[in-house]
């Protein structure tokens, strides 16, 4: 389709431009210690784009823009997730104390922009825009993680975010090069198409290009080997934006793994509900295995050591990282379903949990397990939340968690028994995060003085970890309203070579 | 076809002077000029690419893609080694890490 007739779909996308051009516009009537209600105009914006990727998603299928992206059942899905994901962080971000002494105009316009960055990269097909939306997402991204300017923590998290988030997406886009020019083109359908009729000759390079793009993805998912930024990023970061870092761009990052192995390596098979075979002779489904595998692991083992619970649950958003890569070499529609509904039973949790961070440093200053001490009692709400929240990153029934693992663990099984052995690693993993998780649990309730006075936290922070709590709950009983609308989502734009 | 082996042959030299740069540097602007130096490689292999390999212009394209996002790239990544000096006084990647690992 080409660029004019393109626009008629794009109306979302245009929607947020305008909103994020209003915030900056705003911005500029407003005096510093007001700088807040920008917040408010990007969340109102935010639901009128949700409202219209809503009213646009009606099962059309088509590429726009001659070909650099599409619009499909499944990127709608995405985006819905990111909107949801950004609206609830710009809310508490709101009431993150960590931003009280900075002005909030320039904040609330990149979370704008990263959401922006984040609808491209779930629906780019084209190479071009693959890079160029990570590169959007990681730019802003790098000025939001330092943003506490004074803060020599956030300093370092920005410098350690930008250099291995260059340095990543710079191997990426050498691999990309490769690609390029083994295949001669830079859509996804044409290098498919490529792959599959070319000779062996090209294998050994399609397979270093392929590792070196593979640098790019997991530096975004956050998996081992490239994980090295994540803990100390989202340590030194403002915790809504920590929270925002491990939910929507890992989530746009999968989106976007997803359409790029099965549509570039495999023959899409899996997109089509059926059983997908890989185009090259690459081990690529080994190579993921491997990498979810040690990902969790990973994950688990050094989240244990942590004192800082900030920096326990971005080990724990590593090993999750892990465990949605592991439907990923099954190559079925299984596999793709099941991700979808783990990424968004996670963002309830995750957000949850994060929250509960931000509202305890409110109240203590701190975020390191001795702040936690006796809590549960003196704050109950905060308490029982927490404990939920615990409980469903575990995935124990009957929360939104376990429900996630199950359909992942299902997908490994349909997959035959090659993936067994994953299962079973899963399994052990999740006995092993158990132990972390209910450590935040027992300090809350077991130590520390129990304290007589009860706190509750301003209205809107209990309505928002109310708001995070009841999914987490409830559709770890009743799910099925999301299993429909992701079975509905599940449709993708394939070329028929 | 042999023009395009010199190309490919800079192009895989220049990736990896700056990945030697980006892991033995510890001075952070240093860091920076070996990304640009990956970025540069990448550009290199896309033009030559596209010029010798008789393809579409989509190399042409993509380089000038890369070009702008580089600069811009650049553009946050020296204002926050700024700011970190105003904090700590200091470049160095290595005294900039305080966080325990």
């Amino acid at each position: 389709m080409n660029n004019l007739q393109s626009l008629s779909y794009y109306y979302p996308e245009l929607l947020l431009t305008v909103v994020i051009l209003a915030v900056i516009i705003y911005d500029l009537f407003l005096k510093s210690k007001d700088s807040g209600k920008v917040g408010w105009l990007l969340v109102f914006g935010l639901v009128a784009v949700s409202i219209a990727i809503y009213v646009q998603d009606d099962g059309i299928t088509t590429t726009l823009f001659t070909d650099a992206i599409v619009l499909d059942p499944f990127s709608s899905f995405f985006k819905m997730v990111i909107v949801l994901a950004t609206i609830l962080v710009s809310i508490f971000s709101l009431y993150n104390d960590e931003l009280n002494d900075y002005r909030k105009g320039e904040y609330f316009t990149l979370l704008g922009i990263v959401t922006f960055g984040l609808f491209l990269m779930v629906s780019s097909i084209d190479l071009v825009m693959v890079y160029l939306s990570i590169e959007i997402v990681s730019i802003m991204s790098f000025v939001l993680a330092g943003y506490l300017k004074q803060s020599t923590r956030s300093n370092e998290a920005a410098l350690k975010y930008v250099v291995y988030g260059a340095f990543s997406s710079g191997i990426m886009l050498f691999g990309l090069s490769y690609v390029y020019g083994l295949t001669g083109s830079t859509n996804f359908f044409q290098i498919q198409q490529a792959l599959s009729s070319s000779d062996q000759g090209a294998s050994t390079a399609i397979i270093i290009s392929v590792i070196m793009i593979l640098a790019g993805f997991g530096y975004k998912v956050s998996a081992v080997p490239f994980h090295f930024w994540t803990p100390d990023v989202y340590e030194g970061s403002p915790t809504s934006i920590t929270a925002y870092l491990s939910v929507a761009p890992k989530a746009g990052a999968l989106a976007m793994m997803i359409r790029f192995f099965n549509q570039v390596l495999a023959d899409g098979g899996a997109m089509a509900g059926l059983g997908g075979v890989s185009t090259t002779d690459l081990p690529w489904a080994n190579i993921i295995s491997l990498i979810a595998l040690v990902t969790m692991t990973v994950g688990n083992v050094v989240a244990i050591q942590q004192d800082n619970v900030k920096r326990m649950l971005a080990y724990s958003s590593i090993a999750h990282a892990g465990y949605m890569l592991l439907a990923m070499p099954v190559m079925s529609g299984d596999g793709i379903y099941a991700i979808m509904l783990y990424v968004f039973m996670y963002l309830f949790m995750n957000l949850g949990a994060f929250f509960v961070v931000i509202t305890i440093k409110n109240k203590t200053q701190g975020e390191s397990f001795d702040d936690y001490k006796g809590l549960g009692w003196e704050m109950p709400l905060v308490g029982g939340v927490m404990t939920l929240f615990m409980v469903s990153l575990t995935g124990l029934p009957p929360t939104a968690g376990f429900i996630g693992k199950f359909y992942i663990f299902a997908s490994l099984i349909n997959g035959g028994e090659s993936f067994y052995w994953l299962v079973v690693a899963g399994g052990l993993n999740s006995v092993i995060s158990l132990y972390y998780y209910l450590r935040v649990v027992k300090v809350m309730y077991f130590e520390g003085e129990r304290k007589e006075t009860i706190l509750f936290p301003s209205r809107v922070i209990t309505g928002m970890l109310v708001f995070t709590a009841i999914p987490t709950l409830i559709l770890g009983i009743y799910w099925v309203p999301v299993a429909d609308w992701i079975e509905n989502s599940l449709v993708f734009f394939i070329q028929t070579i | 076809m042999d023009q395009l082996n010199n190309y490919l042959f800079i192009a895989a030299a220049l990736f990896s002077i700056g990945l030697f740069g980006v892991m033995t540097r510890r001075n952070g602007i240093a860091v920076l000029m070996g990304v640009e130096l990956i970025l540069n490689a990448a550009n290199i292999n896309f033009v030559a690419f596209s010029h010798f390999g008789g393809m579409n212009l989509d190399g042409h394209i993509f380089a000038l893609i890369v070009i702008v996002l580089a600069a811009a790239e650049a553009a946050v990544a020296l204002a926050i080694v700024i700011n970190i000096y105003n904090n700590l006084n200091t470049i160095n990647v290595d005294e900039a890490s305080r966080m325990k690992e």
